[in-house]
């Protein structure tokens, strides 16, 4: 396909696919500097911290945290959510942006579906923590077992379950589908005989022939059939975790497409948040343009101004239903107790993004770094408003109650940072940032020289 | 991409041919609705809602065109150009929906509960300082003022690149197009709140306004796929080629999908929760419409799902266009479900002669503005700076 020479080049600079390759290459092959081990070291100590704090929570029960009979659902659930929503930008980008013909998810697409790999764990561990007893984790499996007891279908807790571990697995595959490719190029490249070993292995002794590219080629699509409605199931159902209640506050019927939209949001936003260091630290300017953050950008805009109209629905129907206990709920956040939290998520979520409209500001990557560290906050919160704030107005006023995160909570919340950072640290090291393969296949059309070329060859044509 | 030959393009004259079965299809309409008015004499509420809901249909597809047109645009997709002059010919239908509208107006009384001030229980005099007729007003005022514009100049600006071609238009156009998405996503929910939403007064859902936008969304896809096969067969685009009915294909599917979604996740929350103010809805359409209830779902999303499954599916013209006009009547049904339970009530509401011929009228009216504006214009825009890549790419 021609590309029109008004289009943004998706990789700057002259580049022939032995630069590409090279260039992506680097990090794998180099020794690791100092910054890289002080990286990684500070990752994994505070991955330790996070994992001495569960065990203390195992060991000593729920009590060590700061939950309470009424609101049952502190820290933990809000992280859960958090970590699953920052989970939906890598399959977004792979699946729904590769329907939507979106080439420049080609240079990103890696690094984000390792980070939604990496971000589902952390997610995973928090449900499973907030059960109290992990060695009893598999009960949530539903199979026949020796008491006859199954799990309950009708809960949409369960539902989370088979969502999140469907797309765990769909989204593993898909990327390490991706990956093989590239795999095989490193393994070609590699001098040390284990090294090369250990790629060829890890590529399935990937051979690059017409039979390997087609069945791969093939599978991908069905892989990213499958992940695109995956992206959209995931959150609604993490949704119904709260909106199947009577809660006021929990209970609403636009949850699940606000829930979606959010989700990728914040995806995005911690994309942006990594992916600003990463070009900057392993020389990728030339492939993560500022082109590709401003197309980012767009998308938090789009997304985050689909929060913005949903909070401002569920506010309006609050009064608009003449239920009392919905207008309660809504007024006590905005003016109750917790009411700094629900203005630091509108702050951060509605107002901050709304700056993008700016073009200048769209492609400032200082700015967009910050703005991104503003929307990961702001979705904590919108999750802490959502869990915390409902749930501390009980029906009855004699359980009212507030709640205040103990250190267990809090040191656990940090561990999963340092899972997060541990695992994506090696990531870099181990498989290549970029999809080399797929960058390849858009550098023909869509490098600088190559659109410098293609207009002057099309223009004659055109007159 | 193997080499086509591409016909030389027709160009668009809206003929008397064309007109005579216009004027064929606007006179069955008509006749039908005097046959109800006079012959039939059935219930005044009933000949209002067809009214309105024939005339939310008229606008839904001129808005859900431009919609799609400038949620284009901003996405710096390119593909659509080639059959671009549809949907803006399309979206300059908007106004004459709102002299659609203003008709049904006498009617106000008889579809909405909230327009009796004299006698409204708690909750709805709760409701007044939004649900009343001065804001109602203003409030319609508005949308159509703003609609009516963006679809205008959004159109000027396009018709205008064809004889001055400058970069500079493809930016006002960008721009112009989000103004009008921020508009319009404010606008495409409230403006559901007001029109139909409040037929079932006491009834809310935070929902609403996005699974209306969603059913318009479809049904303005289809009448694009429908008018664009059209005129690929008789040769005024002809450069649209099969990627572009698949992807528009794509699009009927996706968002068939993207329906139905919506439908779900509004239905099972409330039967999940079932707190009677808002299961209310639904026991009157599952009870007293049960047929049609579970038909919406089968032909807007069950028949699109399997029938644009594969590939070759929405690469066929004719098949393409069986199942965009299937997908469109489901819409209306759609909208009838919306509205009839409300507004006319099981007794009287039923499917008869008035609700079958009288969007006849309403599409001869609409296809006639259509032509005209379309025979206003090139067809194809010239000078587009991404033109190129809307005649020579490939799905995969």
């Amino acid at each position: 396909m021609q590309v029109s020479q008004v289009r943004e080049p998706l990789i700057n600079g002259e580049k022939s696919y032995e630069n590409i390759t090279s260039d992506v290459m680097a990090p794998v092959r180099a020794k690791p500097g100092k910054l890289w081990f002080l990286g990684f070291g500070i990752s994994a100590l505070v991955m330790l911290a996070g994992f001495a704090a569960i065990a203390y929570t195992v060991w000593f029960g729920i009590g060590t945290w700061g939950v309470n009979r009424t609101i049952g659902w502190g820290w933990s659930i809000t992280n859960f959510v958090w970590w699953v929503g920052i989970g939906h930008a890598g399959t977004f980008i792979s699946a729904i942006l590769l329907l939507f013909r979106q080439k420049w998810r080609t240079s990103i697409n890696r690094a984000a579906e390792a980070m939604t790999l990496f971000a589902v764990m952390c997610a995973g561990l928090f449900p499973l923590i907030h059960m109290g007893r992990l060695p009893l984790a598999f009960f949530i499996f539903p199979y026949p077992n020796t008491r006859e007891l199954w799990v309950n279908f009708n809960s949409p807790l369960l539902w989370d379950v088979f969502a999140i571990t469907t797309y765990l697995l769909v989204s593993l595959l898909f990327w390490y589908m991706g990956l093989i490719p590239d795999l095989g190029t490193i393994r070609d490249r590699m001098k040390t005989l284990w090294k090369k070993k250990a790629y060829n292995f890890l590529s399935f002794g990937w051979k690059g022939s017409a039979r390997h590219w087609q069945r791969h080629e093939s599978m991908s699509l069905v892989l990213a059939g499958l992940a695109a409605p995956l992206v959209l199931s995931v959150h609604t159902i993490v949704s119904f975790d709260f909106a199947t209640s009577v809660i006021p506050g929990w209970h609403t019927t636009i949850f699940p497409p606000y829930f979606v939209s959010g989700a990728v949001f914040s995806g995005f936003a911690m994309v942006l948040t990594l992916m600003i260091v990463t070009r900057r630290a392993l020389n990728l300017q030339e492939y993560i343009t500022v082109g590709h953050v401003e197309s980012m950008n767009k998308v938090i805009i789009a997304t985050g101004s689909i929060v913005g109209i949903a909070y401002i629905t569920e506010l309006f129907m609050a009064w608009y239903s003449g239920v009392e206990y919905e207008r309660y709920a809504f007024i006590n956040r905005a003016m109750g107790p917790y009411a700094w939290a629900y203005w630091i998520m509108m702050t951060c979520n509605v107002i901050s993004p709304q700056l993008l409209w700016i073009k200048k500001l769209r492609r400032n990557l200082t700015f967009t770094f910050i703005l991104s560290i503003f929307i990961n906050i702001g979705m904590w919160f919108e999750r802490f408003v959502i869990v915390v704030t409902s749930l501390h107005r009980d029906y009855l006023p004699s359980s009212w109650s507030m709640y205040k995160p103990t250190w267990v909570e809090v040191a656990i919340f940090l561990g999963t940072f340092g899972l997060f950072f541990t695992l994506f640290f090696l990531f870099i090291r181990i498989f290549p940032v970029i999809a080399l393969a797929e960058v390849k296949s858009v550098a023909k059309s869509s490098a600088r020289k190559f659109i410098r070329k293609s207009s002057k060859k099309s223009k004659p044509e055109n007159e | 991409m193997e080499k086509q030959n591409i016909p030389e393009p027709v160009p668009f004259k809206f003929g008397k041919k064309l007109k005579t079965y216009l004027g064929i299809a606007a006179g069955i309409g008509l006749l039908a609705l005097l046959i109800a008015v006079f012959v039939q004499q059935l219930p005044s509420e009933r000949i209002w809602a067809n009214l309105w809901m024939n005339a939310l249909m008229f606008l839904f597809l001129g808005l859900g065109a431009l919609f799609f047109w400038t949620v284009n645009t901003l996405g710096e997709s390119t593909w659509q150009i080639n059959f671009q002059r549809v949907m803006e010919s399309m979206g300059l239908t908007i106004p004459f929906a709102a002299i659609f509208f203003v008709l049904a107006f006498p009617g106000l009384k008889d579809l909405f509960e909230w327009t009796h001030t004299e006698h409204l229980d708690r909750i709805l005099q709760e409701k007044t300082p939004y649900l009343n007729m001065p804001f109602w007003m203003v409030r319609f005022a508005v949308y159509f003022i703003l609609w009516s514009f963006f679809a205008w100049y959004l159109r000027k600006i396009s018709v205008k690149n064809d004889f001055e071609p400058h970069d500079k238009y493809l930016g006002r156009l960008r721009a112009t197009s989000g103004w009008f998405i921020v508009f319009f996503a404010i606008s495409s929910s409230t403006a559901a709140w007001d029109w139909l939403m409040s037929i079932d007064a006491h009834w809310f859902s935070t929902l609403y306004g996005w699974y209306i936008f969603s059913g318009m969304f479809v049904a303005a896809i289809a009448v694009i796929i429908l008018i664009t096969i059209a005129f690929k067969k008789f040769n005024i685009l002809p450069n649209v080629n099969k990627e572009h009915l698949h992807d528009l294909g794509k699009y009927l599917f996706g968002f068939s999908i993207f329906w139905a979604y919506l439908w779900l996740s509004q239905y099972l929350l409330i039967w999940y929760s079932n707190i009677p103010e808002e299961t209310v809805y639904y026991v009157e359409r599952v009870n007293n419409y049960k047929t049609l209830f579970y038909m919406n779902l089968i032909i807007n999303f069950v028949v699109p799902f399997f029938a644009l499954m594969t590939r070759g599916s929405k690469r066929q013209p004719l098949y393409l266009a069986i199942v965009s006009l299937v997908v469109l009547l489901g819409h209306y049904l759609d909208l009838y479900l919306a509205i009839m339970p409300g507004a006319v009530g099981h007794e009287n509401a039923s499917i008869g002669l008035l609700e079958i011929g009288l969007p006849f009228f309403y599409l001869a009216v609409f296809l006639t503005l259509f032509f005209i504006s379309f025979g206003k214009a090139k067809p194809v825009p010239e000078n587009h700076p991404y033109a190129i890549e809307s005649s020579s790419y490939e799905n995969i």
